[in-house]
């Protein structure tokens, strides 16, 4: 009797044991699809519910943005720079610009260049606002991605009042920006900087130390030191794995070397390590702009446009008055500044990593070439490599903290 | 050929001196023009040598001189996280035969901005694992970033393959 009950058992332990995942299934995600924030698509491999490999598909939203920049002038190409990375237009504007005013060897009046970092750590904010408050929502968290977005909404406003237009702002000018600082400005900031503040607080209260949020973001997406500079991983998911690169800090541009501000490291490199960077990030961003706010008041109202005859426009006044500053009008309108041959690459923190601009210029008023080295391309190459082996539910957290911007992945 | 007070170029130029066309630092970049067909050995010493320290490859891009021979400059740009310095390497491949060796060996980042240069201007590079189109999808005729690829040309989007 207990030895037909052994061998009864036996039978059923082997059929427990034996492996049901014989077939493996490919599945198509994206390009268009509810839980991606990105037009991306992943042809991904599974075994059961596990990736077995993935394939990242790219470049769905290509414009050809190289190709039109080498079409127009050099100012031409500053409004397509906003539609790089659009939930951070600002960064790419200041990056392109910096990248002519060096081949111009040109540098901008010092009130130009606070407001320049202002509008940067503004547009930085609303991109990790934008990434965390995303990323929630996509794994089914409501609540911090209506705090998230309220408090976009508040850097936005500011970004409006400050440059005019709230997404694509065209803010920069070379050596210059569009707009000298609003009087009304700092009292709105600080105002709005209280309620932002307070947001991130009810933010982090309701989702930080949340057991679902955790449980799906700590150990996944894990990515290691070396194989982030095998691949020039760069920004928060660099800075997650404990490497404290910033470019604002390593090889200072504009006025960041004059700011106290703090770059936050991960141990791990998983997703939860990105979310806390990201957070951490924004209170340091919080932090510059009151800084800029000072420094902007003490230097009081003055000219934000460099006097370079090259890229100054003449007072409209003479402009209807004298024939010269006729002229420089109407060149400086038809075909602007005429770039000296040459070729400059320039690195600026944004934020989602080194966003590059590598220019060359064979003497004329066009651009011969214009590289925009853009980090959301570049980190989401790594991506097989963060997922092979992890649940398809991982892939959401993992997608999301990376941030792939589509405008700036596909250009 | 001098090395403009740069150790990148310092150290290429005493180890591989037949490997360098010529250098400048306009602006301040340290530049290395080489020869194409060593650029793995110009790419490996920078990585592995301990002074120089480049962790990464950057950024690889390419530059259309139309009219010119050779046709095409290839760029690389290569930053030290460890020693906190950059330097540039460019390489030109002519019109007829527009290939160099690949990178994807030494810089895993080479993967996917090595297809990007292919695709956009038709650059091939030896040894690459899957050196397919990557922006733009598998029908298109033609190399849009050429110079002589018209701005207003039209194509039909032919639907993916899968």
């Amino acid at each position: 009797m207990s030895e037909a009950i052994d061998q009864h058992s036996d039978v059923l332990e082997e059929d427990f044991e034996r492996d049901l995942h014989v077939e493996r299934q490919i599945l198509n995600m994206g390009p268009s699809h509810p839980a991606t924030h990105g037009t991306v698509k992943f042809l991904v491999e599974l075994d059961g519910e596990n990736i077995a490999d993935i394939d990242v598909q790219v470049g769905y939203l290509h414009r050809g943005f190289e190709k039109e920049c080498e079409a127009g002038t050099w100012y031409q190409a500053i409004p397509y720079t906003d539609r790089l990375n659009y939930n951070s237009a600002v960064l790419a504007n200041v990056g392109f610009v910096l990248a002519v005013e060096k081949l111009l060897g040109l540098e901008a009046p010092e009130r130009c260049q606070w407001q320049r970092v202002m509008a940067s750590e503004l547009s930085r904010l609303g991109d990790h606002l934008t990434r965390c408050g995303a990323g929630c929502l996509e794994l089914q968290a409501m609540t911090p991605f209506l705090y998230g977005i309220e408090a976009r909404e508040l850097t936005w406003d500011l970004i409006e009042s400050l440059c005019g237009a709230r997404v694509t702002s065209n803010y920069v000018r070379i050596g210059g920006v569009k707009h000298p600082m609003p009087d009304t400005f700092p009292a709105q900031c600080r105002d709005s900087i209280a309620k932002i503040r307070e947001l991130l607080a009810d933010f982090d209260e309701v989702i930080t130390s949340n057991r679902i949020f955790v449980d799906r973001l700590k150990g996944t997406g894990v990515i290691s030191k070396e194989d982030c500079l095998r691949y020039a991983v760069t920004g928060p998911i660099l800075r997650s794995v404990g490497v404290p690169l910033d470019i604002r800090k390593s090889e200072p541009y504009l006025v960041y070397d004059e700011l106290d501000f703090d770059v936050p490291v991960g141990q791990v490199g998983d997703n939860y390590d990105r979310y806390l960077v990201c957070v951490e990030e924004m209170h340091q961003s919080l932090r510059i702009v009151e800084q800029c706010l000072v420094k902007l008041e003490h230097l009081g109202s003055g000219p934000v446009n460099a006097l370079d005859p090259r890229v100054r426009w003449p007072a409209k006044g003479r402009v209807f008055n004298q024939m010269e500053e006729l002229i420089q009008q109407f060149k400086s309108v038809t075909e602007g500044p005429r770039v000296p041959q040459g070729e400059a690459y320039f690195p600026i923190e944004s934020a989602n990593g080194e966003l590059g601009f590598y220019l060359v210029s064979d003497g004329s008023a066009v651009p011969y070439k214009v590289r925009c080295r853009p980090p959301s391309f570049i980190n989401v190459a790594p991506m097989p490599l963060m997922l092979r082996g992890a649940l398809l539910a991982d892939l959401i957290p993992t997608f999301d903290f990376i941030n792939m911007i589509g405008g700036e992945c596909d250009r | 050929m001098q090395d403009y007070g740069s150790p990148a170029l310092r150290r290429l130029l005493e180890t591989l001196p037949d490997a360098i066309v010529a250098t400048h630092a306009d602006l301040g970049d340290a530049t290395a023009c080489v020869d194409p067909a060593r650029i793995a050995d110009v790419a490996g010493l920078l990585r592995d040598d301990p002074d120089l320290a480049f962790e990464m490859l950057t950024d690889l891009t390419a530059v259309d001189y139309l009219g010119e021979e050779p046709r095409f400059e290839v760029v690389y740009h290569f930053y030290s996280v460890a020693r906190n310095h950059r330097v540039r390497v460019k390489a030109r491949v002519p019109e007829d035969a527009p290939e160099l060796p690949s990178l994807v060996a030494l810089y895993a980042s080479a993967d996917w901005m090595e297809r990007e240069v292919f695709d956009m201007y038709g650059v091939r590079f030896a040894g690459h694992p899957r050196l397919e189109r990557i922006l733009l999808y598998d029908g298109f005729e033609g190399h849009p970033l050429r110079k002589d690829y018209p701005k207003e040309k039209r194509q039909p989007l032919v639907g993916p393959q899968n």
